[in-house]
């Protein structure tokens, strides 16, 4: 069995945090060829949404684990360590309105607050925050991409990878708010009592 | 289990298994709400909380430490003479004359006001301990609550290293009375990265931001913010590794310049450590302060049944002199809750 047990995020960051464990030396053929089982005591992998993984890895259920930098920020008040920047899974915070004049500006300039949809409300709350603007922040759960097409708010915050899908709703992106890449992260108290099979991992990580 | 019978935060789920009070059955007829990150103790727990307490405090007791209470409500101004970076009072009320009162967010405050009043000019050192609740705005999440139990004691005029080493000797008889078995103690040193910081050279402001960076836990962050100091390689790797480094007594061991110097205070006390508390010892240079008023020997207690330190302390020379009495210090505090959540899960086995 493992010593580390590690959460590792389905969904867009899953192959590429898969292929860099193959590369540490962790056997993830068992994880790859069963998309329904979550806990593989072998390797010490546990599977889930990214956003759960900083979840898991805070109250020490997972010792280490994956999960894109945007997540991070969004619930930046969890104790986690941040220990290493994974480099793939490059995708960008941006807010973005449909083409053509401008609508958030409009409307911060004729009404003094702009809507925004987003499914990342502190992350947007603090970027007007900090820029000085007044926003009202509509949180929704699927496409925000509709929100602004269909006149319930004038902007969004959300993440880009390649700019297709905003591209493809007509909508442009006005500002950059960050640049997201895969994380690792550590449960604090392990990151003491395992230092050395963790620092171990790490050692093979920069080798690689 | 029902919905309904679970609670909606804290750790209810193990200990409604504990006590029996789990099964689905007819549902109350009113249910009023406590605050959340608040709880009731019923007879099971309380039973199995008074064990450990009580043996706590025997220990305390038998090294010398006078049992102490303070009241829950103080006047604000108390808290505002010391840094309380990281324990702000979290809840203030109006007294019938405006005064401002809060509910304290530790005891180490309330136990400084009450040796620079009530012991003035008594020979020292001095030896309290106390067991009260203490009172944080937190998340309220496992093990994690906004009234919580602390055991713990400030020793009070025995400088370093001699009163670091006392104290980490009761903390640790403390935790072998409780029947705690894996534990480790990490120990560092408050002021070791800030003074490395300013040995390198690196400007105060800039000081700050790696600081705050460590103390977020963002070593991306610190290792993007070292990188844009553009220090000569090695400068820049020492700073990428001290944080780094943690471990057996050998981290304390090989190192050079500025560094060793630092240290040397880890090695004193080190060597003043009965074997039983040295073995719990893990050295840890990038422990940095938790509490504002911290200003030596920082140190944390953890064991693998539990993803959250169970207690922490330190030196805080400076605090004494707030309040008119500059006297070196010593203390910690246990969380009796998160110690009992950690009992029960070596029990069970839990090694994570």
């Amino acid at each position: 069995m493992s010593e580390l047990r590690i959460a590792v995020p389905r969904g867009a960051l899953f192959t590429d945090t898969l292929d860099l464990l193959d590369r540490l030396g962790i056997d993830t053929r068992e994880v790859r060829e069963n998309d329904r089982k979550l806990l593989f005591e072998q390797s010490g992998i546990v599977t889930m949404r990214p956003s759960d993984v900083p979840t898991y890895v805070e109250a020490g259920a997972a010792d280490l684990g994956v999960t894109g930098k945007d997540v991070l920020m969004e619930q930046s008040e969890r104790e986690v360590y941040e220990l290493v920047d994974l480099g793939y899974g490059y995708c960008r915070m941006v807010l973005a309105s449909v083409a053509g004049e401008d609508r958030t500006a409009e409307a911060l300039r004729r009404l003094g607050v702009v809507r925004i949809a987003t499914k990342y409300p502190r992350i947007a709350s603090r970027h007007f925050l900090q820029t000085g603007r007044q926003a009202e922040i509509v949180e929704v759960k699927g496409s925000v991409e509709l929100a602004p097409l269909t006149g319930l708010v004038e902007g969004i915050v959300d993440l880009t990878a390649t700019g297709t899908t905003l591209r493809e709703n007509g909508l442009v992106v006005r500002e950059e708010i960050a640049v997201c890449t895969a994380r690792l992260i550590a449960n604090p108290v392990a990151h003491k009592l395992r230092a050395r099979t963790i620092d171990r991992l790490l050692e093979r990580l920069s080798g690689v | 289990m029902t919905r309904r019978s679970r609670p909606p935060d804290d750790s209810g789920d193990v200990r409604a298994r504990v006590s029996g009070i789990g099964r689905a059955g007819d549902p109350p007829t009113t249910v009023d709400r406590i605050p959340s990150g608040t709880r009731d103790v019923l007879p099971d727990e309380m039973r199995e909380l008074r064990a450990v307490t009580d043996r706590i405090r025997a220990v305390f007791e038998h090294a010398g430490y006078g049992e102490v209470y303070t009241p829950a409500l103080e006047y604000e101004g108390t808290f505002a003479r010391a840094d309380t970076t990281g324990t702000r009072p979290a809840y203030r009320m109006f007294d019938e004359q405006g005064n401002v009162l809060v509910l304290r967010p530790d005891m180490t405050i309330p136990i400084a006001r009450l040796v620079a009043t009530r012991y003035p000019h008594t020979d020292l050192p001095l030896r309290f301990c106390y067991l009260a609740h203490a009172y944080r705005g937190v998340r309220p999440q496992r093990g994690q609550s906004r009234e919580f139990l602390q055991a713990g004691v400030e020793l009070i005029g025995s400088p370093a290293p001699a009163g670091t080493a006392e104290a980490l000797g009761v903390l640790c008889a403390a935790l072998d009375a409780a029947g705690l078995d894996s534990y480790s103690i990490g120990l560092g040193d408050a002021s070791l990265y800030p003074s490395l910081l300013e040995a390198v050279g690196v400007p105060a402001q800039r000081r700050e931001r790696i600081l705050t960076e460590l103390v977020d836990g963002d070593f991306v962050g610190v290792q993007r913010e070292v990188h844009e100091l553009g220090l000569p390689q090695d400068q820049s790797d020492l700073l990428l590794s001290v944080p780094r480094t943690r471990g057996g007594p050998e981290v304390l061991e090989g190192l050079s310049g500025a560094l060793h110097d630092a240290v040397s205070g880890m090695r004193e006390l080190h060597a003043l450590l009965a074997p039983q508390v040295a073995k719990r010892i893990i050295f840890d240079l990038g422990l940095v302060r938790s509490l504002g008023y911290y200003t030596g020997a920082v140190f944390q207690v953890y064991d693998p049944a539990s993803g959250v330190p169970i207690g922490s302390g330190g030196r805080y020379d400076e605090l004494l002199g707030s309040f008119g009495r500059p006297l070196p210090a010593v203390g910690f505090a246990l969380n009796v809750e998160r110690l009992h959540i950690a009992l029960t899960g070596e029990e069970r086995g839990r090694t994570r």
